[in-house]
């Protein structure tokens, strides 16, 4: 009984996170488009894009290493579908002890999995765009766990539902001054978990052609655009429970939902990319040295 | 009903790769002329794309010159099917001006086959979204 209910828990968190992701990724697109005064595409447009790949033919490039080239979009996937799971369970079903530390890890795996996906495809730079995806990751995991480790500080615990509860009685985190520094930066280090504009080195569309994913194509392709969604939406709801209160109202919770979003859209849309060392700069200098300012506050009580 | 659905949704997105393959650069400015604000082909799903392996569409622009010809043999080989090739430009059509030079190795057709001529020097963009919308009513 308990298998199934772990089953039937990971199948809902596939299809809620993945159609929220889906048409969050289209939001992301249309809000673009409207910024640069185009009409952008209409809501079904990703769907169309999903249904298109897994239609079209596979191309494994000769050079790479079979096994885990098609391998790691499906790690991708089960990582981010545990983690929405895990996410899922710990605010409606029976929470796991120390799951924010279970979180933090299955949140590190889809930048690891964009890593093996650029080494394993035999290609010149989809191994450039891996070893920056390696440096990328190493650069914001730093500060964002620094940022995380603010409302644990204030409630006193490491599972997610108590500090959703802690925030009930003392009031949203982010109302704090060391809760609203705490989600500027863990929202800058997502931006550069999702691969966004001012840390989208490693995929560099006008530099080294789409990067990491360059020899992907049909359905593996499809499942890593799927992957990027899912963690999208996943890591957004997050920050909404974490940092704002969580889903408790759906009409708020929502409306929460869509201003975290639409932050990340236009952070994306009104920066610059930024070089390696630029990045390793920003997030080990101004975004850590931020969060161990909102870490004193939080201990200060502030 | 799935090969069905399978057509419908690749009528809808059709991801763009960009190949020159010695032209002026007339057309590929023309190209992305299209992905601009006055005509944004984005709203009927059509995205221009880094990597061949996503694309659907070839865009050929130029003559096809004899260092090029192998390369666009080796593209249009790496392209997932289905996929098509679209020719823009005089020079990709026919030659051109330059189809009696001494780099004359094509035109397109000649190398690889093409769906939809798209002539003009350069074509405008609207010229081009006709083509697309021609290459769409060919798509089955």
């Amino acid at each position: 009984m308990e298998i199934l209910r772990y089953f039937s828990l990971i199948i809902a968190s596939f299809f809620i996170f993945s159609l929220v992701g889906i048409m969050s990724g289209w939001l992301d697109r249309k809000i673009t488009a409207r910024l640069q005064w185009r009409v952008g595409p209409p809501w079904w447009q990703n769907f169309a894009d999903f249904v298109k790949l897994v239609g079209k033919e596979t191309v494994i490039p000769y050079e790479a290493n079979q096994a885990m080239f098609l391998l790691s979009p499906i790690i991708g996937i089960i990582a981010v579908t545990v983690t929405g799971a895990l996410l899922l369970s710990s605010i409606f079903f029976n929470p796991v002890k120390w799951d924010l530390f279970i979180f933090i890890y299955l949140l590190l795996i889809p930048s690891v999995v964009i890593f093996l996906a650029g080494s394993s495809s035999g290609n010149v730079l989809a191994s450039v765009g891996a070893g920056r995806e390696l440096r990328l990751l190493l650069s914001y995991e730093l500060p964002f766990i620094i940022a995380l480790l603010v409302p644990v500080i204030k409630s006193g615990s490491v599972q997610i539902y108590k500090i959703a509860d802690y925030q009930i009685t003392n009031g949203v985190n982010i109302g704090y001054i060391s809760g609203f520094i705490a989600f500027v930066v863990a929202l800058l280090a997502f931006q550069g978990k999702l691969g966004y504009v001012p840390f989208d080195v490693s995929e560099a569309e006008t530099e080294i052609a789409a990067g990491t994913f360059i020899e992907y194509s049909g359905f593996p392709l499809a499942l890593l655009k799927l992957m990027k969604w899912i963690l999208l939406s996943v890591g957004i709801s997050f920050f909404v429970i974490y940092f704002m209160g969580g889903f408790r109202n759906p009409l708020t919770g929502i409306l929460k939902y869509l201003a975290v979003l639409i932050l990340i859209i236009l952070i994306k849309n009104t920066n610059p990319r930024l070089r390696t060392d630029q990045i390793l700069k920003f997030s080990w200098g101004w975004l850590t040295m931020f969060g161990m300012l909102a870490v004193l506050f939080a201990l200060l009580g502030y | 009903m799935a090969i069905d659905l399978k057509t419908k949704a690749l009528k809808k997105s059709l991801f763009v790769f960009h190949l020159s393959t010695g032209s002026c650069n007339n057309c590929d400015i023309e190209i992305l002329d299209c992905l601009t604000p006055r005509f944004d082909v984005e709203r009927f799903g059509i995205v221009l794309v880094g990597s061949v392996k996503h694309a659907d569409v070839l865009l050929v622009t130029g003559i096809g010159t004899t260092k090029n010809a192998n390369r666009i043999k080796l593209l249009y080989q790496q392209m997932p099917k289905p996929g098509f090739v679209v020719a823009i430009g005089a020079c990709a059509c026919t030659g051109g001006i330059f189809r009696d030079g001494y780099t004359m190795s094509g035109p397109i057709d000649t190398i690889i086959p093409v769906d939809v001529y798209i002539p003009g020097c350069p074509p405008k963009p609207e010229a081009m979204i006709a083509g697309i919308v021609r290459l769409l009513e060919r798509i089955k």
